[in-house]
């Protein structure tokens, strides 16, 4: 129910556009070239999945986007004008949960409620944004007290105080189990239906791409690779519209695509082949 | 989106189009799934454990100091040592009785704590303000960290005669001198406290929207509050210390005034009247800061 105390209502979904985004950096071992020729256009509210060999530059690429970190060459763009340091437009959910240890669940998640939210405001969309992430009970714990995959949330639910243009999530879900997992993305579904944003999310999960995103860009790592190949391998439309069937046929084709891409070997599903779900 | 629900009530959540919202209510089944460190985590503050018990800490605690004055007065009573190396417990005693019957012990007591407590709160202050800016520019950290630390290394005693110089024999160069004592534990403690806060919780801070004095007060305060504070009776430990190097050279009042006074007259007993209550002192205001910085630590971290 975080949705029934927005903080502002006339809050708009920004596009987002990265032109020709290169990022380097500078090693004892010489530079190393972590992004080159990131082109993409995120739609106003689209949610676009990042998938990766691990260290293949997600996270950076993530910085990118939310001005904690300036590319060497090319541009990003919000609403079409340059992100320059940190923006409010955004909010980030970090790949760690961050979360300040001498303060309680819900005072960290209230560092994420946009500058001059009314107290009362604050406080009722922090407590229900608590209890939409299930730690409605915890509120008052240190992070010292909680678990990891209830940090994890805390975090996300900092992250969705902002109620943000664009939302950066940096594998919201990785510290989560199974069946906390999938309630996650449909919960994270629920506020961008609501709410919509602009999201951006790296996953390690190629089911939880296929599920939640409306593309999924796969991004190579560049360590020792050719010269000339930009990060971006490939970008995949995911068809079907939200809330997807996660057991859809049209989705286990993309997924042994994807998963090939990240180097994993999978038996090959041919179009059309009737026993396609069967590699699900 | 704020006009499909109003309030924050129990209602079944729906989004805009009055569709129930899928994930949000099974929540309140699964509550508690993984909700279990709480109560397991929480540091038990009185686990039980003999030692632990306050009793035993307070008794345990004044066990060997008592022990220390038996064997003293055993050893005096017994005639061991002559009384004019060492006299018993009970002659110190006398001598306390005599010198506050004169009004002097409270005197030497007062203007000692009064010096202690005016130099500390200097020199803590001055340290507070110069490592915060050491700690957290880069351009302070070059340009003064190399000539702190080389004041740092100038023993006390070796200020003692420029100060007398240049602010005279008055209260200003010991009070001075204590606050170089007091300076040096709180600005090396904040100064390297504040360089290795978690860079992530300062970025953390910072992607949040927070930045200069916010983010000192959100983020950076708190983290190196616990170093603080031990620097902080470091620097009152260190006061102590400097307050007797101070008085035992130029002074006509004080406790380190009455330890070289008694040392010149030969009165043994009143050397060691002056050495239990500088003890005591120390003690006392250093278990006074103590209880302060628990019950911050446990307000904030
Ligand atoms: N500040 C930095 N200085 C030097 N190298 C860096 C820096 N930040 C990132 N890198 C390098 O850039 C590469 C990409 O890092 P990044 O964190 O973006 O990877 P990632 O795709 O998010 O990986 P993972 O899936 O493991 O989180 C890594 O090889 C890392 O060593
Ligand atoms: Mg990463």
């Amino acid at each position: 129910m975080a949705l029934t105390t927005p903080v502002r209502t006339d809050r708009p979904a920004h596009g987002v556009v990265l032109q020709d985004v290169r990022r380097t950096f500078a090693t004892a071992a010489g530079t190393r070239p972590v992004l080159r020729g990131v082109d993409l256009e995120l739609h106003a509210g689209e949610i676009v999945a990042l998938v990766g060999p691990s260290g293949c530059g997600k996270s950076t690429l993530l910085r990118q986007v939310s001005g904690l970190d300036t590319p060497d060459g090319g541009r990003v763009l919000l609403d079409g004008t340059p992100v320059a340091g940190i923006d409010r437009r955004t909010a980030v959910a970090f790949q760690e949960p961050r979360l300040l240890p001498w303060r309680t669940l819900a005072a960290n998640v209230a560092l994420g409620l946009p500058r001059g939210t009314p107290k009362d405001a604050g406080r009722a969309r922090v407590a229900e944004l608590l209890r939409l992430v299930g730690l409605g009970e915890s509120a008052d714990l240190r992070p010292r007290q909680v678990s990891g995959g209830m940090a994890q949330r805390a975090s996300l639910a900092r992250a969705l105080a902002r109620n943000p243009g664009v939302l950066l999530l940096d594998e919201p879900f990785g510290a989560l189990d199974a069946l906390t997992r999938l309630r996650m993305q449909d919960l994270l579904l629920d506020v961008h239906a609501a709410e919509p944003a602009t999201v951006l999310l790296v996953t390690h999960d190629v089911e939880e791409a296929l599920y939640l995103a409306d593309r999924v860009l796969l991004l190579r790592s560049l360590a020792g690779g050719a010269e000339d190949l930009g990060s971006v391998a490939r970008v995949i439309d995911v068809p079907g519209r939200r809330p997807r069937d996660r057991a859809d046929h049209r989705l286990a084709e993309l997924r042994a695509e994807l998963l090939e891409g990240l180097g994993v070997a999978t038996h090959h599903v041919r179009p059309g082949d009737p026993d396609a779900h069967h590699s699900i | 989106m704020t006009d499909h629900v109003a309030g924050t009530g129990t209602g079944p959540v729906t989004d805009r189009a009055g569709r129930p919202l899928r994930a949000l209510n099974p929540f309140d089944a699964m509550r508690g799934a993984d909700a279990a460190p709480a109560g397991a985590a929480a540091p038990g503050r009185a686990r039980g454990g003999f030692w632990s018990r306050r009793v035993v800490r307070v008794v345990g605690g004044a066990l060997l100091p008592l022990l220390l004055l038996a064997v003293w007065h055993a050893v005096t009573a017994g005639g061991l040592v002559p009384p004019y190396q060492l006299p018993a417990p009970a002659s110190v005693w006398d001598a306390a009785l005599d010198l506050l019957a004169r009004g002097q012990l409270q005197t030497h007591v007062a203007i000692s704590v009064q010096r202690v407590l005016i130099g500390f709160v200097t020199g803590a202050a001055v340290g507070l303000v110069l490592g915060s800016l050491v700690g957290l520019s880069r351009a302070a950290d070059v340009l003064l960290a190399p000539l702190l630390g080389a004041v740092r290394a100038v023993p006390s005693l070796a200020w003692v005669p420029l100060l007398i110089l240049w602010l005279k024999i008055g209260e200003e160069s010991k009070v001075t001198l204590i606050a170089i004592g007091a300076f040096f534990p709180v600005y090396t403690t904040v100064a390297a406290a504040l360089r290795h806060v978690d860079p992530h919780l300062v970025e953390a801070g910072r992607a949040f929207g927070l930045r200069g004095v916010r983010l000192l007060q959100t983020v950076q305060l708190p983290a190196v509050l616990p170093s603080v504070l031990s620097g902080l009776r470091l620097a009152l430990a260190q006061a102590w210390l400097f307050l007797v190097a101070a008085e035992l050279i130029a002074s006509s009042m004080g406790l380190g005034f009455l330890l070289n006074d008694s040392q010149n007259s030969g009165r043994v007993d009143r050397i060691l009247l002056a050495i239990v209550l500088l003890a005591l002192l120390g003690k006392l205001s250093d278990s006074l800061v103590a209880l302060g910085e628990r019950a911050l630590l446990r307000r904030y971290a």
